[in-house]
């Protein structure tokens, strides 16, 4: 087995603020410019990057738990659908009477099913607040049970990996019922606005770039924070040895069910910033396949470092959008070989490639 | 057991210094007041039709050292899980001092008591530095915000340099632990054992892979802590439990065969049917 | 009015047609003749006597003449004054003698005149035939008959009933008499028959034997017959409940079956190698893609190309998962977690490649007659035969490869290997060619799989990503390196879903299983059978 550093080291997250920072001036700038300008920075191109910031968090929360945990999670999709669903129950109320039925007290799919009341557990998302302490809420409660079964009796492993998936499928299914109360099949969309600003508009969808931009940087920091203390070495002892960890008087499960909560909230956050940009929310985004994919980019970017994970995400998923354009047909063969690949000979993903760069072949 | 020149000795048993992982820490639960530090009575366990333990009774005394030894598959290491947490005995009771049930706890919670383990095969954290691995094993609070929240102090700094120098690893402190090699590993454990100050110390042959001098450093360093701490040897090396003058209880097919010094031992009749049967006991 | 006028009108040129034909009739032997011409030209009570005459003459096509007045098979051939087969044939009618000896000769519309028929007599002539099915020497067709007069036992005379029961040898004729005789009982005035028709009702869970207790039950006048009929009418419910917990055990073990061989596959791969193959339900899918090319290249026998099936989707995905582990899995060993991405990228590969070379869209695959059909035990319980092949197959694999590896040679390396790699390589087994063959015949297996599977399944690219989650569940629940756990969960999870779904609906019924599942394994996490000894460890 080969020897890294895994925890953060001051320059790198430096780097990386530093990095962050200047893209979304940058972008913003470019943006700005008039649209006959070389640097001109479409709108189309705003909420895109927008998208993949939320995917880039989405891969920091993956990181967390399996680059520093070892905890595999398959079912990451699923705290990312539910943040984005609690998001997307704040975005149909705000729809009011502007809808197709024109009710102002039922979503138009609740009219279309012939309900004559708002269920209980919508109650409450028309107030921004109350969702914002959903879209964190939710998806950690979640977790939490889960997690306070599964790690107390010690399932770990592939079976983890198992179950997580086994749960976002089950999700998946529920979501997918008429009667669940939340767009069966079709999900939640036709959102118009969000604390009275225009969903549809330029400055919206920059502000929402920007938001994205900046959650992504306290998510980063918030984890470097956690990654630099004693308790992210405690974190990298259970992901190496975790009954040795156990035997110095940690107690793993609760290490464990705090970090997997937090970071299922913060996919939580990811989701809901991701949903008001795409504009729709369906419970495809539970699918394995979504969960499988996050866990790839962050393969991909490099595992244990938080850059790689964002790296991981955007290049990943700049790929596929230039494939799904350029040759739709090939993207899940080079997703698959993509798959592949980096567990064959790039086990470390990018980041990785960059260390070894950087410490030249023998580390001393 | 030779005591070596005054510029090679041990700091860690140089009279003039009193470290304080050689205090014993308080545990408000622990009652050692009969003297006797573990007690295991009765412990059966049974591995899918091996019977690993059966019927074993063992009390090792406060302060004691106790060195165990008994060919392959006595019942040496299930004894050692049975202590840790880490396998839960069929039958039987198994008490550290007078009021903590052993067998009620988990393994973190056994650690936190004060029961230290250092494993057969080396098992520190590879991806961590010497440091961190002291750091993490170092007494103190095992509280998620807590261990959060920590922050290492000139005087915790302190006490983990002179412990990574104590175990002649302070020019590795920021290395990775996985770099280092086998007998530096084994320093590490015993060092990260030490850190944890237990009141109870289970030491699974502590020679494996340690040159001579190495060793005589070793048996130098049980002995030293022993008398503050109760400390349990598991050892295949004869030579290094004839140096530890200790205590010996012989483990045969999962129950003690003899117990009794170690010239006793070597006279036993049964002890030598068992080991001549198979193998030197001087070996 | 009008159409009470129009019927008149029919009517007066009807009598007016068979005025006209008064003539006698020839249909090839003197007692025919008279028969027939009694029927043609008769009114209506003669007719029937005449029909009656035809009944009783004792010969052999008498059944087939009867049903042929009935079928409107038979025709008067006006020029000839002779009763003809005659069938249709574009606009003139093919005609040929009664007793079919003569040439077959053809006749115009106008020349052949069908023999009338009313409501009534149709009636009487349906009875008729079957009183003659009564009689049959053919035990199927006495059956057939008693059927016909199920509806309406008080068409037929108690005399010939009790006559009918006493010469009765043929058990399941003779049920059905007994049956018809209850049902003749129960509308008897006399309340002592009628409970003697309820004690025989009692085993008879026919809808409508059940309608007739229940009448009884509700309105009886006779308090005797009243409380019989409801201790009759709680045994037949006791007994429709009891067939249909069967049946859901039926349809639980079917859906059993179906899990248990998509994870059986699994239950190798993971269970003896470790390795976990996300890519094991794209080779399901295979499996079940060799089926439909196998009746693409045999489309005129349905039947052998199924059966061929089978060995060909065991190697041909037998040599992909050969394929794959001698590529990609070989240099993963021991790390589950990372041959658990690479399978997934191999599964959305394997996935594309069906869509980019066969379609995107399901591909037809038909069922060969031998496996459609039902086995009927009694009205409320019956069985489909393509479940029951299916049940039956997945037993029969699983018993080939508990063999296999319980038995063979190969069987005790693969088990070597899985337990000590050291050991068994220090012991000469060839261990990464055991390897590529256990990942092999895991393969192998998910491909005949698939082939079941296309038999109750549509059969697109996307069908083993149904599957996956189920079969990993499966493997898990029944405790990895297990296969009699692997059977039992399979069958297990499918009688769970299957009880569940009557009040819970599928899908809910799927999530509460899976739910069940995920706590379970909380609970228990090496599953219902943990592996003895040295357990896989897959962290």
């Amino acid at each position: 087995m080969s020897i890294q550093r895994t925890h953060q080291s001051r320059t790198s997250t430096l780097l990386f603020v530093i990095v962050l920072m200047a893209t979304l001036i940058g972008v913003t700038v470019c943006n700005q410019l008039p649209e006959s300008h070389p640097l001109h920075v479409g709108n189309y191109m705003i909420t895109l990057l927008g998208k993949y910031l939320t995917y880039a968090i989405l891969a920091v929360s993956v990181d967390l738990v399996w680059g520093y945990l070892g905890i595999l999670s398959l079912g990451h999709a699923a705290f990312f659908a539910l943040g984005g669903y609690a998001m997307g129950m704040h975005l149909m109320r705000q729809i009011g009477d502007r809808g197709v039925y024109g009710n102002p007290d039922l979503p138009d799919f609740m009219v279309f099913l012939n309900w004559t009341e708002l269920p209980w557990y919508w109650l409450g998302f028309d107030n921004f607040a109350f969702t914002a302490l959903m879209i964190l809420l939710v998806p950690g409660l979640l977790a939490f049970v889960f997690g306070w079964f599964a790690f107390r009796s010690r399932v770990n492993g592939v079976y983890l990996s198992i179950i997580t998936q086994a749960l976002t499928y089950a999700l998946m299914l529920a979501f997918f019922r008429n009667e669940m109360g939340l767009g069966g099949n079709n999900g939640l969309t036709d959102f118009r606005e969000l604390l009275g600003f225009d969903l549809r508009s330029d400055e919206v969808r920059l502000g929402l770039f920007l938001a994205s931009g900046i959650a992504l940087l306290f998510v980063y920091l918030l984890c470097n924070v956690i990654l630099r203390s004693r308790l992210g070495k405690v974190s990298i002892a259970i992901r190496d040895a975790e009954d040795r960890t156990r035997f110095i008087g940690y107690r793993v499960e609760h290490v464990k069910l705090a970090l997997f909560t937090l970071s299922a909230m913060i996919a939580g956050l990811a989701g809901a910033l991701y949903v008001p940009q795409v504009g729709i929310i369906n419970p495809g985004e539970f699918s394995p396949l979504n969960s499988i994919e996050v866990v790839v980019w962050v393969a991909i970017g490099g595992r244990g470092t938080l850059y790689g994970a964002v790296l991981g995400a955007i290049g990943v998923n700049y790929a596929k959008t230039w494939f799904t354009g350029a040759y739709p047909e090939a993207w899940l063969f080079a997703l698959g070989l993509l798959f592949v690949l980096v567990t064959l000979v790039l086990p470390k993903g990018v980041a990785g490639l960059f260390k070894r760069a950087k410490t030249g072949t023998s580390p001393s | 057991m030779s005591q070596s020149s005054g510029t090679q000795q041990n700091p860690l048993i140089r009279r003039d210094r009193v470290f304080e992982f050689l205090i014993p820490r308080q545990v408000d639960d622990l009652d050692l007041s009969h003297g006797t530090a573990l007690y295991l009575e009765d412990i059966s366990v049974n591995f899918d039709g091996f019977q690993a333990i059966s019927g074993l009774n063992f009390y090792v005394n406060k302060g004691e050292l106790r060195c165990l030894i008994g060919p392959n598959g006595a019942g040496k290491t299930t004894l050692m899980d049975i202590v840790t947490g880490k396998t839960r005995p069929d039958t039987g009771s198994a008490w550290f001092g007078q009021r903590i049930n052993l067998l009620r706890m988990d393994e973190a919670e056994i650690a936190q008591v004060g029961i230290g383990r250092k494993f057969q095969k080396p098992s520190v954290f590879e991806n961590l530095s010497v440091f961190d691995n002291l750091e993490l094993s170092m007494a103190g609070t095992r509280n998620l915000w807590k261990t959060f929240r920590a922050k290492i102090d000139g005087q915790t700094l302190s006490r983990l340099e002179s412990m990574a120098e104590t175990i002649n690893l302070i020019d590795h402190l920021h290395s990775p632990a996985g770099m280092l090699s086998h007998g530096q590993k084994q320093w590490l454990e015993i060092g990260m054992l030490i850190m944890q100050n237990p009141l109870l110390l289970l030491v699974d042959e502590p020679a494996a892979g340690m040159t001579h001098q190495e060793m005589d450093q070793t048996v130098e360093l049980l002995t030293a802590l022993a008398g503050d701490h109760a400390i349990v040897v598991v050892e295949h090396d004869m030579d290094f439990v004839r140096a530890l003058n200790a205590p010996v209880t012989v483990l045969h097919q999962g129950s003690v065969l003899a117990e009794g010094s170690m010239a006793e031992i070597q006279a036993n009749p049964d002890v030598m049917r068992v080991y001549l049967g198979t193998e030197d006991v001087s070996c | 009015m009008l159409q009470r006028r129009c019927t008149l009108l029919i009517l007066l040129f009807l009598i007016g047609t068979t005025t006209l034909a008064r003539a006698d009739v020839t249909a090839g032997s003197p007692e025919l003749d008279a028969i027939f011409t009694q029927f043609v030209e008769g009114k209506t009570t003669q007719r029937t006597e005449a029909l009656d005459d035809l009944a009783a003459s004792g010969r052999d096509d008498t059944r087939l003449l009867l049903n042929a007045i009935l079928e409107g098979d038979l025709m008067l051939h006006k020029p000839s004054s002779s009763i003809v087969w005659a069938t249709k044939e574009g606009r003139q009618y093919q005609i040929q003698s009664l007793d079919r000896t003569g040439s077959v000769d053809t006749a115009g519309r106008r020349d052949v005149k069908r023999l009338k028929l009313d409501n009534r007599l149709r009636s009487y002539l349906r009875d008729l035939i079957a009183g003659l099915g009564l009689r049959s020497a053919d035990p199927v067709e006495r059956l057939a008959a008693i059927s016909a007069l199920m509806g309406k036992p008080d068409s037929m005379a108690d005399e010939l009933l009790t006559e009918l029961l006493n010469a009765e040898e043929d058990a399941n004729v003779k049920a059905a008499l007994t049956s018809l005789l209850a049902r003749k009982q129960v509308g008897s005035s006399i309340a002592a028959e009628r409970v003697q028709g309820l004690v025989i009702l009692r085993d008879d869970l026919s809808p409508d034997s059940r309608r007739l207790v229940s009448q009884l039950a509700n309105n009886d006048p006779d308090n005797t017959v009243k409380e019989a009929a409801l201790a009759v009418q709680q045994a037949q419910e006791g007994k429709v409940t009891l067939y249909g917990w069967l049946e859901t055990l039926f349809f639980g073990l079917s859906l059993g079956s179906i899990l248990v061989l998509a994870a059986i596959g699994l239950a190798i791969s993971f269970g003896v190698m470790g390795v976990i193959n996300m890519a094991h339900g794209e080779l399901i899918m295979l499996g079940a893609y060799c089926t439909w090319a196998m009746q693409q290249l045999l489309p005129n026998s349905l039947t052998a190309s199924l059966l061929l099936s089978i060995p060909v989707a065991f190697i041909f995905t037998g040599l992909v998962g050969i394929l794959i582990e001698r590529t990609v899995i070989r240099f993963l060993y021991g790390r589950p977690l990372e041959t658990l991405l690479a399978t997934f990228g191999i599964s959305l590969i394997l996935q594309q490649l069906v869509r980019t070379f066969v379609s995107s869209q399901n591909v037809p695959v038909a069922n060969p007659p031998f496996m459609s059909g039902v086995i009927e035990f009694n009205s409320v319980f019956s069985l489909t035969l393509n479940r029951l092949y299916i049940l039956a197959f997945c037993l029969v694999v699983f018993a080939l490869l508990l063999a296999l590896l319980k038995r063979s040679r190969f069987g005790l390396e693969v088990r070597a290997v899985s337990q000590n790699r050291a050991m068994a390589r220090a012991m000469g087994v060839r261990s990464a060619r055991i390897d590529s063959l256990t990942f092999g015949l895991g393969a192998g297996i998910a491909g005949i799989a698939g082939v079941a599977l296309s038999q109750v399944t549509n059969v697109g690219p996307n069908l083993g990503q149904a599957y996956i989650v189920d079969s990993f569940m499966v493997v898990v629940f029944g405790g990895v390196g297990n296969l009699w756990g692997t059977l039992i969960s399979g069958m297990t999870l499918g009688i769970a879903n299957k009880i569940m779904e009557p009040w819970a609906g599928a899908i809910l019924a799927k999530i509460l299983v899976l739910v069940f599942l995920i706590m379970f394994i909380q609970k228990r996490p090496r599953g219902l059978f943990p592996q003895r000894g040295r357990a896989v460890d897959a962290s």
